[in-house]
């Protein structure tokens, strides 16, 4: 029975490294934390940074490494943002765990200090309240808890809060550490995957190793063990440059209702928009033929835009104004009509 | 039973628009190890299709044994204990739901589920997959809590629970969790793709297509293939033999909001600015989602306007869809506020462009 359960899991989480040194390469977090492991010292943490860059696989390694297998247990408690439930149920949790002291118990070859550990992931979801309500229980428990907190935007983590722990950003991952950590999963996956095809997915993932993970198994899923950069391309979803294209010739055209076509065939292939911009942006500050000031107005366009999308705008109508100032800045209109 | 349902293709080698995507599909679930899924694409571009076919190939037929509930959670918050009802259609082998439904309960539906699902994870017997698939409708509608409360609950839970999540548009779900799924983005399929359906659609149907027939429904439905489905239906009931010029009638509402488009476009004024929110209204309690309308709208503005002016409406169309959902978002839906502001805002600006125009 028991083999059975890794086998049912994807790639991402069968290759979450356990052991702190084997996370790939955030520097510095590496580093600081493998010395604070030898003495088993540790300030409370806030981990915090993009998807995918290792911050909860750093966390439970820790947490793994201090107390091993069998303690873990007793001695970890993670909550995450499906667990939090108001202020209330977090307190009376954490007060629950925190209170009944630590047993003397230790298990040789691992360092087991004397308290116990709470790890928050997804602190950024919890509100302002409850964050409000954990200082004074972190002051109570100062002396035998430890905690970590995990969030993607560190601005939605209050500053009371923050301040009282060691902060570690969490990077977007470089190409070659990236690399490096696909290189191990194709050894022991046996797949062939030649340097074109690392490079170009650490490109496509942006940093984001759980990503990489995820287009790698399904590349090798669809492709076999044999894996081009064309076929990594395609299992990315990653537009493909002629629809970039061919919508800044659409609005080249200096015709409404041409580019509007195009926006509605863009959104009907349904073509992430958000993505679509960054690669428009790519296109527009490159193109050689278009002027500064030209330029200026429709990045700045652009940029007005990802903030609509983030605050959940329609697509279509965010297209089709893009689209629409894109012409009236190549074709020098003013922004609002006169009459 | 509609022709869209007795013609939905049951498995991943009788799909024929995406055949692609369905290979790949066949090949990703062949181990137990795939990962979570979003598929994502224009309504009626068949992401609901793929996903039953691919959970028939999953589990074979008793995933088709499927049951409707509505199903009440109770949920402890610690001060109170909230009680939400969701309709949820569930085999043995997987549940879908809609959880946005729940409204700004949805996070503790989401929460909820995953960890039921996981408690009875299924027991493995020869060789059966020894998780659990859930199916999460329109999660580009879920509140941004409900998507953050998914993230470690997706990774925590892999081995027992897989996901299926389906959206139309992809940018709305947040970074954190694509991050967690492969994305499968669904196209709405081309006019000539949604003529062969039609076309296997008549040959079953033992109907005579005249030529031409098919590809005006096509280019009516605007590439959604549930939408030529059922505008072929509709012809079928509506006069059989087709005659050679026969079109679909246009939806209803679409009617409703071309007619407010002439409106406005004949007079502006704050007696007829009043005429349309009734009209509005009307469109609003027979549950026309405000976007579609303000989108309507504006497409049949632009038909009749001056270049100029199109760059400028389509702006403030962007700009009032986007403050329906912020206020959506902060007090609970008065979108009819913004298609009015909308409208004000149209004929202000058209009236000043008569005035300038023609004196
Ligand atoms: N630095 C890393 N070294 C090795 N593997 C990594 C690293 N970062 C991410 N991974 C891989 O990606 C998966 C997800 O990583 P992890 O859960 O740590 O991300 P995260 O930073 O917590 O992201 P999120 O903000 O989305 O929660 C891991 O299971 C592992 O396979
Ligand atoms: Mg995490």
């Amino acid at each position: 029975m028991a083999p059975l359960v890794p086998m049912s899991q994807p790639w991402v989480e069968k290759y979450r490294p356990r052991q702190v040194k084997d996370v790939a390469h955030q520097e510095e977090v590496v580093r600081v934390l493998t010395n604070t492991l030898q003495t088993a010292d540790l300030p409370h943490m806030l981990f915090y940074g993009p998807p995918g860059t290792g911050k909860t696989t750093t966390a439970l390694a820790i947490a793994y490494q201090l107390y091993g297998p069998e303690l873990y247990k007793s001695r970890v408690l993670e909550l995450n943002a499906s667990d939090d439930r108001g202020i209330n149920v977090v307190r009376t949790k954490i007060k629950d765990f925190a209170a009944v002291a630590v047993g003397t118990a230790r298990k040789a070859g691992y360092p087991c200090p004397p308290y116990k550990m709470i790890i928050l992931d997804e602190a950024d979801s919890m509100t302002e309240d409850a964050q409000n309500a954990l200082r004074r229980t972190m002051e109570t428990y100062s002396k035998v808890t430890r905690f970590f907190f995990i969030c993607n935007y560190i601005s939605r983590i209050i500053e009371p809060l923050a301040s009282r722990c060691a902060k570690f950003r969490f990077k977007p991952l470089s190409e070659e550490v990236m690399s490096s950590r696909i290189m191990h999963i194709c050894n022991e996956e046996s797949l062939n995957l030649d340097a074109q095809a690392l490079s170009t997915l650490s490109a496509i993932s942006q940093g984001d190793l759980r990503r990489a993970i995820t287009y790698l198994q399904s590349a090798a899923r669809l492709f076999g063990s044999s894996i081009s950069s064309s076929d990594l391309i395609s299992v990315s979803g990653v537009i493909p440059e002629d629809v970039v294209k061919s919508l800044l010739a659409a609005c080249r055209s200096g015709e409404f209702d041409v580019a509007n076509k195009e926006v509605s065939n863009i959104i009907a292939d349904g073509y992430p928009v958000s993505q679509l911009m960054a690669q428009f942006l790519d296109v527009i500050v490159s193109a050689d033929d278009i002027p500064d000031e030209q330029k200026a107005r429709i990045c700045k366009k652009l940029g007005e835009t990802d903030k609509c999308l983030v605050d959940g705008a329609d697509e279509y109508l965010q297209l089709l104004d893009v689209a629409s100032e894109t012409i009236r800045a190549l074709f020098d209109m003013p922004q609002t009509l006169v009459f | 039973m509609l022709w869209v349902d007795k013609y939905r293709p049951k498995t991943l080698d009788k799909v024929t628009v995406h055949d692609q995507v369905a290979q790949n599909l066949r090949k990703l679930v062949s181990e137990q190890d795939c990962p979570h899924l979003l598929f994502y694409g224009p309504s009626g571009s068949g992401k609901k299709t793929l996903i039953l076919a691919l959970i028939k190939q999953m589990f074979g037929a008793g995933a088709e044994k499927v049951k409707m509930e509505n199903k009440t959670w109770k949920i402890d918050t610690g001060t109170r204990t909230l009680e939400i009802e969701l309709a949820m259609l569930s085999s043995a082998h997987h549940v879908e739901m809609n959880p946005s439904d729940a409204g700004f309960q949805d996070r503790y539906v989401v929460q909820e589920v995953i960890k039921e699902m996981a408690k009875n994870r299924p027991i493995d017997a020869k060789g059966k997959r020894a998780f659990k698939v859930l199916v999460l409708n329109e999660v580009d509608k879920l509140s941004r809590e409900a998507q953050h409360s998914l993230r470690r609950t997706m990774e925590k839970y892999s081995a027992s629970c897989r996901l299926i999540l389906c959206c139309n548009s992809s940018s709305k779900v947040t970074e954190a969790v694509r991050s967690r799924c492969l994305n499968v983005r669904v196209n709405a399929p081309s006019e000539d793709q949604i003529v062969q359906v039609l076309e296997i659609i008549g040959k079953k149907e033992n109907l005579h297509l005249p030529a031409g027939f098919a590809a005006r429904i096509a280019a009516q439905s605007n590439r959604n293939l549930r939408r030529a489905i059922l505008f072929f239906e509709t012809c079928k009931v509506q006069q059989y033999p087709f005659a050679s010029n026969q079109v679909a009638p246009p939806l209803d509402w679409e009617q409703y909001v071309s007619e407010i488009a002439t409106d406005i476009l004949t007079e502006q004024s704050p007696k007829r600015l009043y005429a349309v929110r009734q009209k509005f209204y009307e469109l609003l309690v027979n549950c026309i989602p405000p976007e579609s309308i303000l989108k309507k709208l504006l497409t049949e503005l632009l038909k009749k306007l001056d270049a100029d002016l199109k760059h400028e409406i389509c702006h403030w169309a962007a700009h009032y869809a986007l403050c329906m959902q912020e206020h959506k978002m902060r007090l609970g839906s008065k979108a009819i506020f913004h298609l009015e502001a909308f409208v004000a805002k149209f004929m202000s600006i058209y009236k000043e462009f008569l005035v300038a125009t023609f004196g």
